[in-house]
């Protein structure tokens, strides 16, 4: 990789009504708006808008706890991406998949179904289910410890990618002078032994155009990083400090490297919880009056914004060369959103932390990533 | 002053597959781009249906121990690409065959209750109940469900999905952002079910979804599968697309929903239909043989006769006469991942030698003759007039009709036949209910 400076990756969550606890109360969308398709492509067309490399939207098979004031309730993430990826079209689309109670199978042609419909765009994020109520939602299996589950979730997204591989990509030959529709040699059987099960293959579903969707992990424990450093493209972080930043993507990039891979091929993002306006007085007075609306009061990880497009365009350069770039936690949807693209984008961009020209056509195109090659190909 | 006449319900089966589907012709399409899911559901749209089907398998088809590779081979993900279409249609419905073997009720609920939100009412769901052990090497649990047990897991699962699809009150989202509270007290019941098969407990994530519960379809021919439909089904997918079966499975099924307290309306019937449409009847009957042997090849006819034989049967020429060596009927696991089977192998192959005999038919003519005739060929005005006939006299209330080519198999059928069908008052000229539900006429779930 050359010493050049990489343009910076940004992506941004379009979670419900906005990051803040409060978000539904000053949204412009109604609560019922928020389990509408058309609500997540209006965000996705404006992430789209400012060229931003990825939306993600966060998943979990447990209702979120009562707490009176919050959003409740969600959509499956990955069938609300694939629904609205016909209506965008050069946004990557990143939903949170769980491993710990679904079929990996499922997973795998799902996610490389979300790649066929949105012609290269799609990753997923990993994760695991760690709850007593999702283990009662299914009454399959204990609630398991953050180790065993992890392990796990690395075993499926193992799989899911030799899912993918096991179809080779030129196996359907519709060859009329012998009969075939696809060459049996170019199918593959995956026979993979995860923890306590296994996955016979081939999928049912042929490769997806990117060959391997991107795979993106949140580090957010010990054993997430591991798993992250084994399988993801993407590694999504919440450090607050510059140095601490700096240390982290280190280690995850070594690791990576001592796990056999080339660290030039994995990203780490950090999360960035923005909350904007023309000045900084009046940022600060959205931010407490919507910090008095949320109960229990409000806590959030990692790097946290509040201020001007201009201050914070700053901020983000301050920050280059720490991480690869970052995941956006706009405060309220579609407003932080909207400031960020209108306000900082062009700021980025001047200042050349963008990658310059008209975005590429896969997502992993956007992380500088090659089309992936396939395990069972022969050479 | 005349009654009007009974609508048709029409649904547009996505090419399976299998070999009705024809590959090698050259107007012949991908099975996978997601442009042409978009053409054939948007010609389904255009021509009235009610709504575009999907079917499942979850594991390739395997022959003699290898993948099956003279048909169409490949998928997408049933759920994922349904929601893809929500965003190219408007009132067409979208359903999708899936397994309540493979699947959880909790996930598999929750996904159908989104498609449905995602879709503004148009989700359904075909409850199919595979429990074959070769699908199973596919998934953490393996083939372990009896096939005896089949039918007992599906009500049990359906019972759970509509547990969670009732969870949420439809008004726990009113009010909107200045209540205090983002769900109204007592909006988010929970939900539990304990039984042989399942022992679950919870709340679902997902508000109640605009028809309440997803249009259930169901598929499978045994005195069980009727029953099931019969207590848990809005709509039956059948094979009885013949005039006389199609009665007779019409006057069964229908006679068992008093026993579970529903009226006839409240279950449709949709058998699979075939079709070949031309100018003069004599082209169309042509056109239909064509599009027949394209579907049999030679190697299609003799694999064909060794899922019965149960024997390699490589050696017979498909333009020669049948196989003198008698059948191995242990051996019925020379094909996997079908649906069906034949139940008797001794008698089926006694049958063919007959009717081969009579007719003077090679391997190839039988398998043409037995297996791929098209259940309606004619001109569009014949064939308008059968579809009607069907529906009319109680064979049927509507059909899945099967194309045989990717993507513009539905072309000529919306083109020329769809027209006649409004003419004759029994096909929609626009949609007028706001959900699938209400499109086909069905009650709101109890
Ligand atoms: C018209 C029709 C279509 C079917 N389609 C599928 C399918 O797409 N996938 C599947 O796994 N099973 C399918 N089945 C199989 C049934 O779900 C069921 O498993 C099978 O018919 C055995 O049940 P039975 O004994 O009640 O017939 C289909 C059955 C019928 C009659």
């Amino acid at each position: 990789m050359s010493d050049a400076p990489q343009p910076l990756r940004i992506g941004a969550a379009i979670d419900g009504a906005g990051a803040h606890p409060a978000a539904w109360r000053v949204a412009r969308a109604e609560p019922a708006e928020l389990f509408t398709a058309g609500h997540y492509a209006e965000l996705a067309r404006e992430a789209e808008r400012g060229a931003l490399d990825f939306v993600t939207l966060d998943d979990s098979l447990a209702l979120q706890d009562d707490t009176g004031q919050t959003v409740r309730g969600r959509l499956d993430a990955l069938l609300t991406l694939t629904r609205i990826a016909p209506e965008t079209t050069t946004v990557g689309l990143v939903p949170t998949v769980t491993t710990t109670h679904t079929e990996p199978f499922h997973v795998s042609k799902a996610v490389a179904t979300l790649d066929h419909v949105s012609l290269g765009r799609a990753g997923w994020r990993v994760q695991v289910s760690t709850t007593e109520a999702e283990s009662r939602h299914f009454g399959r299996r204990p609630v398991a410890e953050r180790p065993r589950l992890w392990t796990e979730a690395a075993a499926v997204a193992d799989v899911v990618g030799r899912l993918w591989d096991s179809w080779e990509d030129d196996a359907e030959i519709r060859d009329t002078a012998t009969g075939r529709f696809v060459d049996t040699d170019r199918l593959h059987y995956v026979d993979f032994s995860g923890p306590g099960w296994s996955v016979r293959g081939p999928s049912i579903t042929p490769r997806p155009p990117q060959g391997h969707p991107l795979v993106v992990v949140r580090a957010d424990s010990e054993e997430a990083e591991s798993a992250a450093a084994a399988v993801a493209d993407v590694v999504l972080v919440a450090p607050t400090e510059h140095g601490a930043a700096t240390a982290l993507r280190a280690r995850i990039r070594a690791a990576a490297e001592r796990a056999g891979r080339d660290p030039a091929h994995v990203s780490v993002l950090a999360d960035l919880r923005v909350l904007l306006a023309e000045d900084t007085a009046t940022a600060f007075n959205r931010r407490d009056r919507l910090d008095s609306l949320a109960a229990p009061p409000v806590r959030e990880a990692g790097l946290r914004f509040t201020g001007t497009p201009h201050d914070l365009a700053a901020r983000i350069l301050d920050w280059t060369g720490a991480v690869d770039g970052f995941t956006l936690y706009p405060a309220v949807l579609p407003d932080d959103l909207s400031a960020f693209v209108d306000g900082v984008v062009p700021l980025l961009r001047q200042a050349g932390a963008l990658r310059p020209g008209s975005p590429t056509a896969t997502l992993r195109g956007r992380f500088g990533l090659p089309r992936a090659g396939n395990r069972y190909a022969r050479a | 002053m005349t009654t009007p006449r009974k609508q048709i319900r029409l649904a547009a089966h996505f090419p399976g597959v299998n070999n009705t589907t024809v590959w090698s012709d050259p107007a012949s399409r991908s099975q996978i781009d997601f442009s042409s899911f978009v053409h054939l559901a948007r010609t389904a749209e255009r021509g009235g249906f009610d709504f575009f089907f999907l079917a499942e398998g979850l594991r390739l088809r395997e022959h003699q121990g290898r993948i099956h590779d003279l048909d169409v081979v490949g998928r997408p993900d049933t759920l994922a690409v349904l929601a893809g279409l929500a965003a190219v249609t408007r009132h067409l419905g979208l359903a999708g065959t899936l397994s309540a073997t493979y699947n959880e009720p909790y996930e598999l609920a929750r996904q159908l209750a989104s498609l449905d939100h995602l879709s503004d009412g148009r989700a359904a769901w075909n409850v199919v109940t595979t429990s074959d052990a070769f699908t199973g090497e596919n998934f953490r649990r393996g083939g372990y469900l009896d096939h005896a047990d089949r039918y007992e897991r599906a009500a049990a699962f359906v019972r759970a999905a509509r547990g969670w699809w009732d969870s949420w009150s439809a008004d726990a989202l009113a009010g909107g952002r200045d209540r205090p509270t983002f769900v109204n007290e007592g909006g988010v019941r929970r939900f539990a079910q304990t039984d042989r098969f399942f022992a679950v407990e919870g709340e679902s994530t997902v508000p109640r979804s605009p028809q309440g519960h997803p249009v259930v379809i169901q598929a499978g021919d045994s005195v069980q599968g009727r029953d099931f439909a019969a207590a848990n089904a809005d709509v039956i997918f059948s094979r009885h697309g013949g005039l006389e079966q199609g009665r007779d499975f019409y006057a069964d099924v229908k006679g068992r929903l008093g026993g579970y307290g529903r009226s006839p309306e409240d279950l449709l019937i949709m058998p699979a239909a075939t079709f070949v449409v031309a100018g003069t009847a004599a082209e169309a009957e042509e056109r239909a043989r064509h599009i027949r042997y394209q579907q049999v090849s030679g190697q299609t006819a003799i694999r064909s006769l060794e899922q019965v034989w149960g024997r390699d049967l490589s050696a017979y020429d498909p333009d020669g006469p049948l196989p003198d060596v008698e059948p191995d009927p242990g051996n019925t696991a020379i094909s996997q991942g079908r649906a069906g089977r034949v139940k008797d192998p001794l008698a089926q192959v006694r049958a063919w030698r007959e009717l081969a005999e009579a007719k003077k038919l090679s391997i190839r003519d039988l398998v043409v003759e037995t297996t791929a005739r098209q259940t309606f060929v004619g001109t569009p005005d014949g064939v308008a007039a059968q579809l009607d006939e069907h529906v009319q006299t109680k064979a049927c209330d509507g059909f899945v009709l099967v194309p045989h080519l990717t993507p513009g198999g539905l072309d000529d059928f919306v083109d020329l036949v769809v027209p006649l069908l409004r003419e004759r008052g029994v096909l929609r000229t626009e949609y007028t209910g706001a959900t699938l539900r209400e499109n086909l006429g069905l009650p709101a779930p109890r």
